[in-house]
């Protein structure tokens, strides 16, 4: 049976059945014998990669029996543009702007990750001072992007008014960006080797103004949703998973804390100023998609925390370290990751001495941790799938890269 | 007779043209159940019947019996019907919908409704005698009354169909628990 | 026809017009209701977006009349004007028809609602049965549609919404039921199915039934409440009609028109168990606190929240005016909102004069037709202000609540309202008897 030349999701037996067949079993143990066939109860829906709750386009494929999943298969790769390939042919400096298109939403952390790993390559330390400012911006971009995650994965849940409440306080958000570096998403906000601008004037107040504004719409949220029974039976046991899976399948981020294991790289390696704050590791221990909420909330607050510190005791100096114009680190390789607010972010590049790296592979939480999707929907309902796709948090940009 | 100038409380309905409803709803009940039997579409049919049933209920209102005109509304339209339409539509029949074979057996089925015919007519025939020869004046009001005074029983004693009831309301309990253990996969 | 109308506003008749014998009232009232509950239903579409709108901190239809106020008008003209797609495969006249029996379930509610002592298209002795009866007639109506779009999306959600409306009428029914047997305790002993009857019983037993025998008829009424929001599929029950879900319900193949009906159905079924629910547990057209505030000046003094309610309305018009901008461009939209503003005032000018025209001061005078007309317009009043609170109850709940798993939604209903509902039938059932 050939497979049909456009890729139609209702005609989805005889597709699905030709890609399940000709892909390896790529899960952990499956517990159905992997046949291309047809039980007679068995069903294999496609999710297709448009679809309204799939937060980008990931096409899944669900095997089913009646309502219950027995098994996913993600197709991924409709977002891929070949960023680690241009990556090779871009100079280390007009590669920066690349990878605030990877994770859309959190761009100053991507900046962070690559500028830093750039930096250790090159053995340059950036300054105090821009390590400050670089701790505020990721700090505040963590909360944007956790505000997103909650009102998309509410929206999915059918609660529609947190997505506006959300968005609304993220604006304040983008605000700040827009008024630092000149963009709202794809800030490209830090350069190899420190900050480019300096911070502009008010700066600090706008960021206390921010801080005092948001916390009582954190708590909002949670009124909204944290004892709300409907919430509740959604979420709770929902998409279970232990620590000693996660952390055999990689899965890092809020995904691992949920599950118990207290694993934060801004505490296990510290980098940029975050071994100057004092804050907390957030950590569940049902491993649920409640749990993932609770932690991520308290995340939230947390960044607040560090923010409030950060901005109270910025540091005078320099914000740019001594770079050359051009910059050609020393041969070598380099893996340096950082806590994006998705899981571990991290940057393998190997450079040969030239303006351009030699290779750069980017290790992005979201594809990590969507292979534990599979191991989160087995036994669940088919309304569950759309809610714990929503909860691992993931954006496409990064998966696919 | 002009009910509507009493004050107070509620009264019977005044009947308005009785023949001309008559005949409107039992030519649709006959026409819904001709229907029934000849559409190829069991969806068709499903619906012709309770096009049939409601024109039964509307029968029943004619009779004076609201109660039994609402409860099969409720049951028979609303949740009998509901389940056969749930039943066509899980069940695959477009197969049997291009099947001619039963449409052989015609003479047979021409052959056992005259019969039946007959049977009706001679039966209507005989017991004239039993069949009132005017039309009832039942009071309306009281039709829910009487039903319950059958089946409950009134003054603390049993009615004539309490057991009865009792007993057929265990048999649909009976049959929910089937239902139940049949379709669970573990109990 | 004159001698129909005088006998309509003739005080000695106390009946409805389908009891006064009266074919041709009884068709005028079939008119207005018709009409006024598809005006209704325009305004709850245009509240539901401006008020969904509101809560989460956005503005709604602003543009197309003022403050969106003509968009259900231009929503209904768009969706007339679409082209009628019909799937290949589908099976015509099942495709047809399958709006209509909805639509027709819907509207034939309408017959026994009671808007006032007398005011009911007609108010036959087994009012109640028949709305419960009806109304899940509405079912076929879903079913038929998921089958004939021939899509097997829409089936799966047009059997669930099907099987999500039958289970929770069980609940309805018996929470019904624990109403209609405080109905019997009246003087007479003997209790009713009748809507209006439900309601005199409440105004003879001097007590809303929410409040009688509390808390079992908050009990019943709650579990009502719960019922009639998952039987008419809205949120939080609306899985099989929600668009980021898989199988995307029963209208998925419904375009244009064929879709408006639907959703002219279901808003219609809204206001409808709303109705039940107000006649059976709110007192129906009565005013609150009837037996507590018993004096004719309390009478008097609620005789004017008619007019007051609209010289409220034409405020809130009046402010939206003065603080829409004053640019050229704005002016037909302030013109419109002006003219609005003035029609509400005179509706509220013309409640004034009737509120205080129509007063008697001595209790024991016979009400003149003046009095009784003043009443009747009372009594709708009440009541419509009551289903109006029910609406709003609906849209806030859908804004504000996730949505139950399907799973769930079946568990809630068989599980937790079937054995609470039971409880009360039975515990109000022996109450009664100690009582009487």
């Amino acid at each position: 049976m050939n497979a049909p030349a456009n890729d139609r999701t209702d005609d989805h037996i005889s597709d699905s059945a030709n890609d399940v067949a000709h892909r390896a079993p790529s899960n952990l143990d499956l517990d159905a014998p992997a046949t291309p066939y047809l039980d007679s109860n068995e069903l294999i829906i496609n999710m297709g990669p448009q679809h309204p709750a799939t937060h980008g386009v990931l096409r899944v494929i669900l095997k089913l029996d009646g309502e219950k999943v027995l098994g996913t298969e993600c197709v991924i790769g409709y977002l891929h543009r070949g960023v680690e390939k241009i990556g090779e042919n871009r100079t280390y400096t007009m590669f920066n702007p690349y990878v605030d298109r990877m994770d859309y939403v959190a761009a100053v952390s991507n900046g962070l990750g690559y500028c830093e790993a750039v930096e250790k390559l090159m053995n340059v330390e950036a300054p105090a001072r821009a390590k400050y400012i670089r701790v505020i911006m990721t700090e505040l971009n963590r909360i944007a992007s956790h505000q997103l995650w909650l009102g998309t994965h509410a929206l999915d849940i059918g609660a529609m008014t947190p997505l506006f409440y959300t968005f609304r306080d993220r604006e304040e958000i983008l605000k700040i960006f827009e008024k630092y570096c000149g963009a709202r998403l794809t800030t490209h906000a830090f350069r190899i080797g420190g900050c480019q601008y300096e911070t502009y004037a008010g700066f600090e107040k706008e960021v206390k103004n921010f801080l005092t504004y948001v916390a009582p719409k954190i708590d909002e949220y949670e009124e909204l949703l944290t004892t709300n029974r409907i919430w509740l039976e959604r979420t709770k046991n929902v998409g279970v998973i232990s620590g000693a899976d996660c952390i055999a399948l990689g899965v890092t981020g809020p995904v691992l804390r949920a599950s118990g294991v207290q694993w934060d790289l801004r505490k296990a390696q510290p980098y940029a100023a975050y071994s100057e704050f004092d804050f907390e590791i957030p950590v569940g221990t049902n491993g649920d998609t409640y749990d993932r909420y609770l932690v991520r909330m308290a995340e939230m607050r947390q960044s607040l925390r560090i923010i409030e510190q950060a901005v109270n005791g910025i540091p005078e100096g320099p914000i740019m370290a001594k770079v050359p114009k051009v910059i050609k680190p020393p041969v070598g390789e380099i893996y340096h990751s950082i806590e994006a607010p998705k899981g571990e972010l991290g940057y393998f590049i190997v450079s040969d001495g030239t303006t351009q790296p030699y290779r750069l592979r980017v290790r992005p939480p979201s594809f990590v941790n969507l292979q534990a999707l599979d191991r989160m929907v087995r036994g669940l309902l088919v309304a569950d799938v759309i809610a714990v796709i929503g909860t691992i948090d993931i954006v496409l940009g990064e998966v696919d890269r | 007779m002009n009910p509507g100038m009493n004050p107070g409380m509620v009264r019977d309905m005044a009947p308005v043209a009785t023949p001309f409803f008559f005949y409107l709803l039992a030519g649709l009940a006959v026409a819904g159940g001709v229907l029934v039997i000849t559409r190829r579409n069991a969806v068709h049919s499903a619906l012709a019947l309770i096009v049939t049933l409601l024109a039964v209920a509307g029968l029943y209102l004619m009779l004076y019996a609201p109660f039994v005109a609402g409860i099969q509304i409720i049951v028979y339209a609303g949740g009998i019907m509901v389940l056969f339409l749930f039943v066509i539509m899980l069940v695959n029949i477009e197969r049997s919908s291009k099947d001619r074979r039963f449409n052989r057996m015609w003479p047979v089925g021409l052959g056992a409704a005259c019969a039946l015919l007959a049977l009706f007519v001679s039966a209507f025939v005989k017991g004239k005698a039993l069949f009132p020869d005017r039309m009832m004046s039942l009071p309306e009001s009281s039709n829910t009354q009487q039903i319950a005074t059958m089946l409950y029983g009134e003054g603390g004693k049993m009615g004539p169909y309490t057991f009865a009831f009792e007993i057929a309301s265990l048999l649909l309990l009976v049959a929910i628990l089937g239902a139940v253990i049949m379709t669970k996969k573990k109990i | 026809m004159p001698n129909f109308i005088m006998s309509y506003l003739d005080s000695s008749v106390r009946g409805t017009p389908g009891e006064a014998g009266s074919q041709f009232w009884a068709l005028i009232y079939v008119f207005i209701i018709f009409t006024g509950v598809s005006v209704a239903v325009m305004a709850m579409n245009w509240l539901e977006r401006k008020a969904l709108a509101h809560f989460q901190i956005r503005l709604g239809p602003m543009r197309v009349g003022p403050h969106g106020l003509l968009q259900p008008i231009a929503d209904a003209i768009k969706l007339m004007l679409k082209e009628d797609i019909i799937p290949a495969e589908a099976d015509q006249f099942a495709f047809w028809v399958a709006p209509m029996i909805g639509l027709l379930a819907a509207f034939a509610v309408y017959t026994v609602i009671p808007f006032g002592p007398s005011q009911a298209v007609s108010d036959m002795n087994i009012g109640i049965l028949f709305m419960l009866g009806v109304s899940s007639l509405g079912v076929l109506g879903i079913v038929v549609a998921g089958w004939a779009s021939n899509s097997h999306y829409p089936l799966i959600g047009a059997l669930r919404s099907s099987a999500q409306m039958v289970s929770y009428e069980v609940a309805m029914g018996l929470a019904v039921v624990s109403a209609i047997l405080m109905t019997s305790l009246n003087a007479s002993g003997t209790g009713t199915l009748s809507m209006i009857g439900i309601v005199r019983a409440q105004q003879e037993q001097g007590v809303w039934f929410i409040f009688k025998f509390f808390p079992l008829g908050l009990i019943a009424f709650v579990i009502f409440a719960i019922a009639m929001v998952a039987e008419t599929n809205r949120a939080p029950f609306d899985m099989a009609e929600a668009e980021s879900e898989l199988t995307a319900g029963y209208h998925t193949e419904y375009s244009g028109l064929r879709w408006s009906l639907f959703m002219l159905a279901e808003y219609a079924a809204m206001i409808a168990v709303s109705s039940i629910a107000v006649t059976l547990w709110l007192g129906g057209w009565m005013r609150p606190f009837p037996n507590l505030l018993n004096a004719p000046a309390w009478d008097f003094i609620f005789s004017f929240f008619p007019a007051l309610t609209f010289f409220g309305l034409a405020a809130i018009a009046i402010v939206g005016v003065a603080r829409m901008s004053s640019h050229s461009f704005f002016r037909i939209q302030r013109v419109g909102l002006a003219v609005f503003a003035a029609v509400l005032g005179f509706i509220a000018v013309l409640l004034l004069v009737i509120a205080v025209g129509g007063r008697s001061v001595d209790a024991n005078v016979a009400a003149g037709s003046a009095a009784r007309f003043r009443e009747g317009i009372d009594d709708v009043y009440w009541f419509v202000l009551k289903v109006a609170v029910f609406m709003y109850l609906f849209i806030w709940y859908r804004a504000t609540w996730p949505r139950y798993r399907f799973d769930q939604l079946m568990r809630v209903g068989w599980k937790v309202l079937l054995p609470i509902s039971l409880g009360v039938l039975v515990v109000t059932a022996i109450v009664g008897v100690i009582v009487s």
